[in-house]
């Protein structure tokens, strides 16, 4: 990979390796995620890739035989130093999940629930933030007259823009994404996708995906990883187009995976 | 030749006539009446004391004091005593309850405070209620100094029913599925803001089913009030937490057994029975509402 200036990383991962008791999940993975760009993840299932994703906001803290080693700088900063706030790490860099998840209280509910647990309480305050965060998540117009209704009531794409509209609120200047769409019909997934493309003008985001056509679609960055190993990372087009390594080549042309 | 005689019995191979299977016939019936028992036995107990106690049963029955020996009159210190007594009990015990379900569910880790734990709630749960009204007796009445009173009651009855509100509560939190927990942590909450916001309002209606359903056990129990609260007769409502009351299940009891009017005062022991059963049908009725408005709200 070529040396550019460290500026524009908002993450560097060096030699980071994941362990799970004695397993280790991801063996020394490096890899720069640039600001405002989408960089994909991909590989067959048990690469590791959802592994080191969940590092970068230190979701693993919950699982209790996983540990980190190596260095992942967020910002320049250990992302796993003891001195490091995981509840503000967690805001600024926040998660859609597989499954849409969205709490059992209505739309508005939870897009406000970041904010009013951090103290905002004024209402208009709250009206804002949330009509912002679901603008931006591309679902204000099928929503706004019905933000008291549960958001258990949408349908599986609308739930996930919903999630997406909850992380939004938060103000992060990165999202996680775990196969956000492999839950979804392909209408749905269209619309995630174009949603992601459209949100890297504010913020940057790193997706882990089975799909490689999706990651083909929509990341400028790929990242290529087979058993906990990180093969090949580089741009999106030179990677489906010209892989360097022998693996990436059967993976995305479906030898294996 | 084989073949084609293969093909042509296949059809008929496949339709068969509802043939009676002896063997299959005589569980299903077996599992039907056996099954149908538990129903039956619990009607009959019911109907009994309803056909019993309905003759007692009046509006002057639930508000006026008992006059005569107990031979005439209400049961309504006995009602209060007893509502009395679940209410502070409930008050006392579903905040140390929950708070230790909270511990166990969210905050535990495997080892030996987690198993010890455990190990105390399982005993409890399986030790008979009069041990725990000896218990109330020498802690309670006499160490702590209450006498035989509705405190001392109400506490001897909480510590009984603390285990079963663990567990009830522990379940619910437990049933909260994962991915709420992970997606307020991805909010950037702490763990204890997530346990608040998310965790035990999401827990909280199978919470209050395991409260009502303990509750209802609660009002019904004789042994642990024995020693500690219960009053073989008070002339009204108790004034204060340090008096002693009466209680349904005991006036029962009493009236059954250590009275010079027993059969006298049979109708009135049937009545008290109804209305104890009728107080405890209808929290149980209560509990399964909340808990199938919970299975509704479901759908996750």
């Amino acid at each position: 990979m070529v040396e550019i200036n460290q500026t524009k990383y908002i993450f560097e991962i060096k030699k980071f390796s994941v362990f799970y008791g004695d397993f280790m999940a991801v063996k020394e993975a490096t890899i720069n995620i640039e600001s405002n760009k989408v960089t994909a993840m991909i590989g067959p299932s048990g690469c590791g890739k959802t592994t080191l994703l969940r590092a970068l906001n230190r979701m693993n803290d919950l699982i209790v035989t996983c540990r980190p080693k190596g260095q992942a700088l967020f910002h320049g900063i250990d992302i796993n130093d003891k001195d490091t706030d995981v509840i503000e790490l967690r805001r600024r860099v926040g998660m859609v999940f597989q499954k849409p998840n969205p709490f059992p209280s209505s739309i508005y509910e939870n897009v406000a629930y970041g904010p009013k647990v951090r103290g905002i309480k004024k209402r208009s305050q709250l009206d804002d933030i949330v009509e912002n965060a679901l603008v931006r998540a591309a679902i204000w117009d099928e929503v706004k007259d019905k933000l008291n209704e549960s958001g258990l009531s949408l349908s599986g794409g609308q739930m996930q823009r919903l999630c997406i509209a909850r992380s939004l609120a938060q103000e992060p200047e990165v999202l996680l994404f775990d196969e956000p769409t492999s839950a979804l019909d392909p209408i749905s997934t269209a619309k995630i996708e174009e949603l992601i493309v459209s949100l890297k003008k504010l913020i940057t985001i790193v997706i882990v995906t089975h799909n490689m056509q999706q990651a083909a679609r929509i990341s400028d960055y790929t990242a290529f990883m087979y058993l906990g190993e990180m093969i090949e990372f580089g741009d999106t087009d030179k990677i489906f187009v010209r892989p360097k390594n022998k693996l990436t080549e059967d993976y995305i042309t479906g030898r294996f995976g | 030749m084989i073949q084609g005689e293969g093909n042509k019995h296949a059809p008929f191979e496949l339709v068969h006539k509802r043939k009676f299977n002896l063997k299959e016939g005589f569980f299903l019936s077996l599992i039907r009446t056996l099954g149908f028992t538990g129903a039956v036995i619990l009607i009959i107990i019911l109907l009994f004391v309803a056909l019993n106690g309905v003759k007692a049963l009046s509006w002057d029955f639930i508000t006026k004091p008992p006059i005569e020996s107990m031979t005439k009159g209400g049961i309504l210190p006995v009602i209060v005593g007893t509502i009395l007594l679940t209410i502070i009990c409930m008050v006392v015990i579903i905040p140390i309850g929950v708070t230790t379900a909270i511990f166990l569910a969210e905050y535990s880790k495997p080892g030996f405070l987690l198993n010890s734990v455990n190990m105390s709630i399982y005993t409890l749960a399986g030790v008979p209620s009069v041990v725990f009204g000896l218990f109330g007796l020498s802690v309670f009445v006499i160490t702590f100094n209450f006498g035989m009173s509705l405190l001392a009651g109400s506490f001897t009855l909480a510590v009984m029913i603390l285990p079963y509100i663990i567990s009830t509560s522990e379940e619910a939190i437990k049933a909260v599925p994962y991915s709420f927990r992970e997606a307020s942590l991805a909010c950037g909450t702490t763990k204890w803001q997530t346990i608040w916001k998310v965790v035990l309002p999401t827990a909280l209606p199978g919470i209050l089913t395991g409260a009502i359903l303990g509750t209802a056990k609660v009002a019904g129990e004789t042994a642990p009030i024995m020693f500690t609260a219960a009053a073989f007769f008070t002339p009204g409502i108790p004034k204060s937490v340090f008096e002693p009351v009466m209680a349904l299940p005991y006036h029962i009891y009493v009236l059954a057994t250590a009275g010079t009017h027993i059969e006298q005062t049979r109708p009135i022991q049937y009545g008290t029975a109804l209305t104890l059963i009728i107080l405890v049908l209808g929290m149980n009725l209560i509990g399964i509402i909340l808990r199938s408005k919970q299975r509704v709200k479901k759908a996750w």
